[in-house]
């Protein structure tokens, strides 16, 4: 059985806590045992708690695969892209330095590359992928649109991410805050990695804004 | 003497921790579950439903549960790995004697010569020094039958006042300034209720680490319109996206509270209609709060006066709110004052007892709330009932079958034990769910305790830290091993079910503690034939008390999903017999409960909840010229309480391998220190060399050591054992410290232990 085109992968770093039960629960996977493929960023620990969860975007045009000589990898009907098949990767890791998400990861021992394919063993059967399933703070959500739309009035998914003059268009949404969505209805990465670390730090809301501890004598 | 028998490297060796991993059947990926039984995880107050697969008598990995409603699926790391205690390496599978001989200091022993050591032990040293010459050390991980069992045992067979618990560390402030204010201690709403209030208040907890399935909520509520405050010294994850931080200095909440409380009286953001209806001592806090003026507040909490004047408008201007509290206000000196601040904002609010509007404490522990309920604290007895009072004591006695004059009196403190074995007056311990070497303050001065005991019989599934003192180890049960019930954050009674049977001559708890009243020739009271028979004793020794259990069933915690206390079998106003289906909301406007009988919603004769002054003291060993620097401790995800389960399972290991200090970049820069520089925090108690970890999510004037680790590693060498007056919480989340960059590794840096 397909997995259901009305349900989705939504991934909300806001709500992230870092507490990497998406990722222990990753290497729980029968077809991974011990190795995540979910990736857990911290942004800038010492400026930051702030950390991302990177799971594989499933792109439309996946440019792991396009990038492949060896046409090891395939997206599946319903869109999801899958690891590379094992008799055609040749773990020449050309998916590794091209993918726009740092997502796919050439295991040497194994000589095969593997990345998260949404866990297709779950979602196949009417399951949510495990990440999504375990996560405490919902940061990987996965449900239909109606849902989050309801549940999360203050964001919107956005699916077009913006690498300078290429915009690539996936299967995962990310949440944007509504406002920032429907000015700009698509993520610039590039202009946001020529910013400094500091600035791309979340400002916390203390009144008056600026940093927290400006007062404190040490 | 209880001293190490050897080398503790030497122990180590043997007894771990070691790490486990995915190995065996659990490396399988072919190997299908025989069976997915559901039950909850072992580790925090939040009792995360979860279902383990099982295989030939092994947990071999989980399923997330969605169908329970608290969590619906959603797991911590610790949830998802939890299953890796089981199948240990260094799982006891025989009991053990101390052995000075043996080249790991301890050699099996079968378990009922054990059994028999211990209790001639016991009783010899009962029959030369008297029944309180011996003391009982018990945990709020255990199930709430085995908390029953341990009060019991402790009161009727060992017939000692001298039993406390490791919620002493935990719950009692909160516990303590519940019931000061309200005559009763649970959390007064289901987490449910906190999505569509205005506001919430989150005081003194890192709920992303320590309680994380609270965060879905948290965000479920900001979503939805919440504003959420956050006070804390440090920027948690729940801090860096709140819409107010307020910036406490350690040990400064009740300050604060007062502060605020004064701008909503100032500005008549009080609901004066239900201080007048529901409430008395109003006016004495209005009294004590006049000298909190914001300048003088902003003075002494660190927090700026903006932020305190912006606090009180959230707050004192909502409709609904929801107020959170943890240990972060709790683990003080003035812990109890702390907790009785947040009930005041609360009460002159008036918003408590309505679906959006509450109060809570978060649980730390597995059982952290149905663990203070039953009759393991030093001056409790079932259901909430006081050791103290002739009337309690009578109805406990009938249903134990003895007589009231033989109930010993209130026993003390878990630290104040401690002193008391310290001082001779007691000579022999019996512990079970407790480390009180890692997780007890100024932990220097509980070593040299242990090695006072004329005999120690330590209850374990692992060998830890304070067993290693021990004469007699019994082999106990994993929570998986058992059954039976806990009572979660919300106070919803959950049950956790048996998985797999114990390894080895291992036995579970119950029937350990049942064997050793055998053994000492006093059975009675005793005999039961499992946790079910002891859940039936307890709902009648429940009955009539404030935490009343008696009209819970484990068919009706099942068929409910839970069910919130109290719950009763008969109902309180016309004595009926009634199918009664729990209390998920406390203090509803109209409702009745058996203490007020009708008079109001809260649990006193008048019906009436306290106002108490709250008043603000300074910390005990507060910073001074010669320690200027504030040290807090706390938790990491990954890790839980002393480490005894959480450091031998591999991949949480792997998360957060060792302790770092947390210290502001503008302290380091003064210090000369480094992100990883090794670096030497001191207090009057001790000294320890960790590696500094220098980020700008702390206070430039405060550094931060996790606990969970032992020996060189543990910060509970350097925290001090002040405690609350009341509660006797000690003061583990301030004392001065001073902190210079180490000359090099220390040396147990070479020594690698095998969780290394």
């Amino acid at each position: 059985m397909p997995k259901p085109e009305y349900l989705h992968f939504f991934v909300d770093p806001n709500r992230c806590i870092g507490c990497q039960a998406c990722v222990q629960a990753c290497t729980e996977c029968d077809t991974h045992r011990g190795s995540s493929m979910i990736h857990l960023e911290f942004v800038n620990r010492a400026q930051s708690v702030q950390t991302v969860p990177v799971v594989c975007m499933h792109c439309e045009q996946p440019t792991c695969a396009e990038v492949c000589p060896a046409d090891a990898i395939k997206r599946t009907g319903d869109g999801v892209v899958q690891s590379a098949r094992k008799p055609r990767c040749i773990a020449c890791g050309n998916c590794v330095l091209a993918c726009p998400f740092g997502v796919p990861e050439v295991y040497e021992d194994r000589q095969i590359m593997m990345k998260c394919d949404m866990c297709y063993d779950r979602t196949s059967v009417g399951k949510k992928p495990m990440c999504a399933t375990v996560c405490p703070s919902q940061a990987l959500f996965f449900g239909t649109r109606e849902q989050i739309d309801q549940l999360r009035p203050m964001s919107m998914p956005v699916n077009r991410f913006r690498f300078g003059a290429q915009t690539i268009s996936t299967r995962v949404f990310m949440m944007m805050p509504a406002e920032k969505a429907a000015r700009q209805p698509y993520v610039d990465v590039t202009s946001a990695m020529a910013e400094q670390p500091h600035e791309r730090v979340i400002p916390l809301a203390v009144v008056g804004g600026g940093d927290p501890f400006a007062e404190v004598e040490v | 003497m209880a001293t190490i028998p050897v080398d503790p490297l030497k122990i180590i060796e043997q007894f771990g921790p070691h790490r486990s991993g995915t190995d065996g059947l659990r490396r399988s990926t072919s190997a299908e579950p025989e069976r997915l039984v559901k039950t909850h995880c072992c580790f925090c107050g939040q009792q995360c439903g979860v279902q383990l697969k099982v295989r030939d008598n092994e947990v071999i990995g989980f399923e997330p549960w969605e169908e329970f409603p608290f969590n619906r699926g959603m797991l911590c790391p610790k949830g998802v790995k939890r299953y890796l205690q089981g199948a240990h390496p260094d799982r006891l599978t025989t009991a053990l004697r101390r052995d000075e001989t043996s080249p790991h200091g301890f050699t099996p022993l079968p378990y009922d010569t054990a059994i028999q050591e211990v209790a001639s032990a016991i009783a010899r040293i009962q029959a030369q020094h008297g029944p309180a010459s011996v003391a009982i050390l018990s945990g709020a991980s255990l199930t709430t039958e085995k908390t029953y069992l341990m009060g019991k045992f402790a009161r009727v067979c060992l017939r000692t006042p001298y039993i406390d618990y490791n919620g002493r560390l935990c719950m009692v402030s909160a516990g303590a300034a519940n019931k000061k204010a309200f005559g009763i201690d649970r959390t007064t709403n289901p987490w449910s209720d906190m999505v569509g209030t205005d506001v919430i208040w989150v005081a003194g907890s890192n709920v992303a680490e320590c309680s994380p399935i609270t965060t879905n909520y948290l965000w479920q509520a900001r979503e939805q319109g919440a504003k959420i405050v956050v006070q804390d010294p440090r920027i948690t994850p729940i801090a860096r996206t709140c819409d107010l931080y307020l910036p406490v200095k350690p040990g400064r909440d009740a300050a604060l509270f007062a502060g605020v409380l004064q701008l909503m009286i100032q500005h008549e953001w009080i609901d004066r209609e239900f201080i007048d209806a529901f409430t008395i001592g109003f006016e004495a806090v209005a009294d004590y709060c006049r000298q909190w003026t914001p300048a003088h507040t902003a003075e002494v909490t660190g927090v700026p006066e903006r932020s305190i004047r912006q606090t009180a408008e959230w707050w004192g201007t909502a409709k609904t709110s929801f107020l959170f509290h943890a240990r972060g206000i709790e683990h003080h000196s003035n812990g109890v004052q702390n907790a009785l601040g947040t009930i005041n904002l609360v009460l002159a609010s008036g918003r408590i007892g309505k679906s959006k509007s509450g109060y809570g404490t978060i649980t730390g522990q597995a059982n952290g709330q149905g663990g203070r309920e039953h009759g393991q604290k030093c001056d409790q007895l079932p259901g909430m009932r006081d050791i103290a009072n002739p009337e309690h004591r009578r109805h406990i006695a009938a249903i134990w079958g003895v007589d009231e004059p033989d109930l010993p009196g209130p026993g003390v403190d878990a630290y104040e034990l401690f002193r008391k074995i310290d001082a001779g007056e007691i000579k022999a311990l019996l512990s079970m769910c407790f480390n009180p070497k890692v997780s007890l303050p100024d932990s220097g001065f509980v070593t040299r305790a242990l090695e006072k005991l004329e005999f120690y019989a330590a209850i374990d599934f692992f060998l830890n830290e304070t067993a290693r003192h021990a004469d007699i180890v019994l082999p106990g049960s994993l929570q998986e091993e058992d059954e039976g019930t806990v009572t979660q954050v919300e106070g919803r009674v959950i049950k956790i079910n048996k998985a797999i049977e114990c390894p080895g001559e291992a036995r579970q708890d119950w029937r350990i503690v049942q064997d050793l009243a055998r053994a000492l020739g006093r059975p009675h009271g005793f005999t039961f034939d499992g946790p079910r028979a002891i859940f039936e004793e307890l709902r009648r020794a429940s009955k009539g008390g404030i935490a009343d259990y008696s009209g819970i069933t484990y068919e009706k915690v099942e068929a409910q999903m839970g069910v919130f206390w109290p719950c009763y079998s008969e109902d309180p106003q016309t004595g009926r017999a009634v199918d009664h289906t729990g209390t998920p909301r406390l203090f509803e406007r109209g409702s009745y409960n058996p203490i007020a009988k009708g008079n109001g919603p809260f649990y006193f004769p008048d019906g009436k909840a306290r106002f108490n002054v709250a008043e603000y003291r300074p910390p005990v060993d507060d910073i001074s010229d010669e320690y200027p620097v504030f040290l807090t401790t706390g938790r990491v995800v990954s890790q839980f309480l002393s480490g005894t389960q959480t450091r031998r399972i591999g991949p949480l290991v792997d998360q957060y391998p060792e302790p770092r200090i947390e210290i502001h970049p503008r302290l380091a820069a003064k210090l000369d220190i480094r992100d990883g520089d090794w670096t030497i925090a001191e207090t009057r108690r001790g000294a320890i060399t960790l590696r500094a970890m220098v980020v700008t999510t702390i206070r430039p004037d405060t550094i931060f050591i996790p606990y969970h680790w032992a020996g060189e590693k543990s910060v509970n060498r350097l925290t001090v054992a002040a405690q609350d007056p009341i509660s006797k919480i000690p003061q583990y989340k301030v004392c001065g410290c001073r902190v210079r960059k180490a000359g090099g590794a220390p040396a147990y840096e070479a020594v690698l232990e095998p969780q290394q």
